[in-house]
């Protein structure tokens, strides 16, 4: 009798094991070499440490590596390093400016600072010919200090796409005012908040020179070609401050997940629609900014394109790649990697974000629900949480053998993520 | 059973500190209570104007928003200090050899007494340690913007 009673009780604590290790199985195990969590399989190696504020990376056909500093560090923006086994070593760095964009095409490494994008040759063996001597190609861009940095890709065309981040919040007449109204055909617009395209070998190029490709993207700076498409996609920064602007209109939670950071696949004329929408991502609606007369609830953009995908807000997008590697599984191939640099803009909420993100893809369309791929990055949940992360994901790039390396730019450290059967 | 109890203990607790800030304020000649209180104050003006960027634990954010821990802007000239809330800041900030970018927005529409709590509050918080921010002089600097 005692038994029976007892039994209703001791059941489900008897099933208690059985579903921790069910969990354990199903959630990705932590890798050995770099304190990441990974899906099984995956292993991720430090290959190098403490080398400043690195942001983007490219890495040549030999496996060797150039990084761009945030902030030159004696002197030197760009970092090169030799790679041997798991481990790069610092060969020597050059350029002496600052900035993030680091991409490499046919025979040419390409480097931003926050105002020019200039390009070097690479000789056979993927070295710099001429470290001191770059080709300046583009020149003057808009540097307002606010979303400075100027990202860059390639197409197979010669042409480079350059980001130009807007130097405002959301274009109010006073930046970050509480209650400021947004200016009457945000002026930002001409010269900011939007990608320029521009020749890959012309010398010294302006503004008027290019094409204004894509107009009203806040900020963008993690963007990729997409090979199968032939398209450029991009991830932008959504506004910030929802509920510190406009604290009638959106509590702190909603201000802590809005608005979405948005992937977008880009033509020619596209308008994203800052600095006069926003996108919800929990009604898949674009909402009218409420510096131009929003609610939080009209919705607006008529003639402005939907994002391909979009994401929980502020956690910041720095890194987008898409994988064409052989070394991971089918199911990444052609799919988006997408670095989170972690979110700042959800205080007094939790912060959340420092990871790497995998979007599947199914003939160039985003196909499924995205996953995190790499977790760990921020150390504990108090770090996390409270937004004092150790690392902080930012550039990515695809190694010759398919792995993939993903830079931090708060300890300087620089991953590389590999796969074996 | 348990959970009535703790609701209980906490209702009283919160009864007894609301009869604490009232003795604060009959006794505010006492400087140090004052402080405590301004400090108190000092901090809700903080959590709904100033946390959203600074953090909640004042350590600000990587190249962006500067932390607000042992850095001469706090612990500084307190006219200076004044200023910034009043004018807003828009210049690259350089702190222990990192700069931080970000707009800071004119915060004048917090009330004389507001500006003094809570920079008493930041001067007294995340390790810092400085005298208090009084009304009067917020109000001289701000007549003195005028």
């Amino acid at each position: 009798m005692k038994k029976n009673r007892l039994l209703p009780y001791i059941l489900p604590l008897m099933a208690i094991p059985a579903l921790v290790i069910s969990i354990a199985l199903k959630n990705p195990t932590p890798a050995d070499g770099a304190g990441l969590t990974l899906p099984s399989g995956f292993n991720a190696n430090i290959v190098a440490d403490n080398l400043g504020s690195t942001r983007h990376i490219a890495i040549t056909k030999q496996g060797d590596i150039y990084v761009k500093l945030n902030r030159a560090k004696n002197g030197k923006g760009i970092l090169y390093l030799h790679q041997t086994g798991d481990k790069a070593t610092v060969v020597n760095g050059f350029g002496n400016y600052a900035g993030t964009g680091m991409y490499i095409k046919d025979g040419y490494l390409y480097a931003s600072s926050n105002e020019d994008v200039y390009r070097y040759k690479l000789n056979d063996k993927g070295e710099v010919i001429n470290p001191n001597q770059p080709e300046r190609i583009v020149v003057g861009l808009l540097n307002r200090r606010e979303h400075e940095s100027k990202s860059v890709v390639l197409d197979n065309n010669g042409n480079i796409y350059v980001n130009v981040g807007a130097y405002s919040n959301s274009c109010q007449e006073k930046d970050r005012q509480k209650g400021s109204m947004g200016r009457k055909g945000c002026p930002i617009l001409d010269s900011a908040g939007g990608i320029w395209e521009f020749k890959a070998d012309k010398p010294d190029q302006h503004y008027g020179d290019g094409i204004h490709y894509v107009k009203g993207l806040r900020n963008v700076v993690g963007l990729d070609w997409n090979q199968q498409d032939n398209q450029l996609f991009v991830m932008q920064h959504g506004r910030d401050q929802l509920h510190d602007l406009f604290p009638d209109l959106y509590t702190t939670q909603q201000s802590a997940i809005e608005p979405a950071e948005c992937l977008y696949a880009l033509k020619e004329g596209d308008n994203a629609g800052w600095p006069y929408i926003y996108y919800d991502q929990e009604k898949h609606e674009k909402i009218l900014a409420p510096e131009y007369g929003g609610d939080g609830k009209k919705t607006a953009g008529e003639g402005t394109i939907d994002p391909a995908v979009a994401f929980p807000g502020h956690l910041a997008p720095d890194g987008l790649l898409f994988y064409t590697g052989n070394q991971f599984p089918e199911r990444y191939k052609n799919g988006a990697f997408i670095a989170f640099h972690g979110s700042w803009n959800r205080a007094p909420e939790p912060q959340a974000g420092y990871f790497v993100v995998f979007q599947p893809f199914k003939d160039g369309k985003p196909d499924g629900k995205w996953e995190v791929f790499a977790d760990g990055f921020a150390g504990t949940q108090a770090q996390k949480e409270s937004g004092n992360a150790v690392h902080r994901p930012c550039g990515l790039a695809q190694g010759p053998d398919g792995s993939l390396y993903v830079t931090d730019d708060n300890k300087g450290t620089i991953y590389k993520i590999s796969y074996k059967k | 059973m348990k959970f009535i109890k703790s609701a209980f203990i906490l209702l009283f607790l919160v009864i007894a500190c609301s009869n604490l800030k009232a003795q604060v304020k009959h006794s505010s000649k006492s400087i140090k209570s004052h402080l405590t209180l301004s400090i108190a104050n000092g901090k809700v003006v903080y959590t709904q104007n100033c946390a959203s960027c600074h953090q909640v634990d004042g350590h600000g954010v990587q190249n962006m928003n500067p932390p607000l821990i042992q850095t001469s802007y706090v612990l500084g000239d307190k006219t200076k200090l004044i200023k910034i809330i009043l004018n807003g800041f828009n210049e690259d900030v350089e702190i222990n050899g990192n700069t931080y970018s970000n707009t800071m927005a004119s915060h004048d529409f917090l009330k004389d007494k507001e500006i003094a709590d809570v920079l008493t509050y930041i001067r007294h918080s995340f390790g810092n340690k400085a005298s208090a921010v009084s009304v009067a002089m917020v109000k001289s600097v701000r007549a003195a913007k005028k």
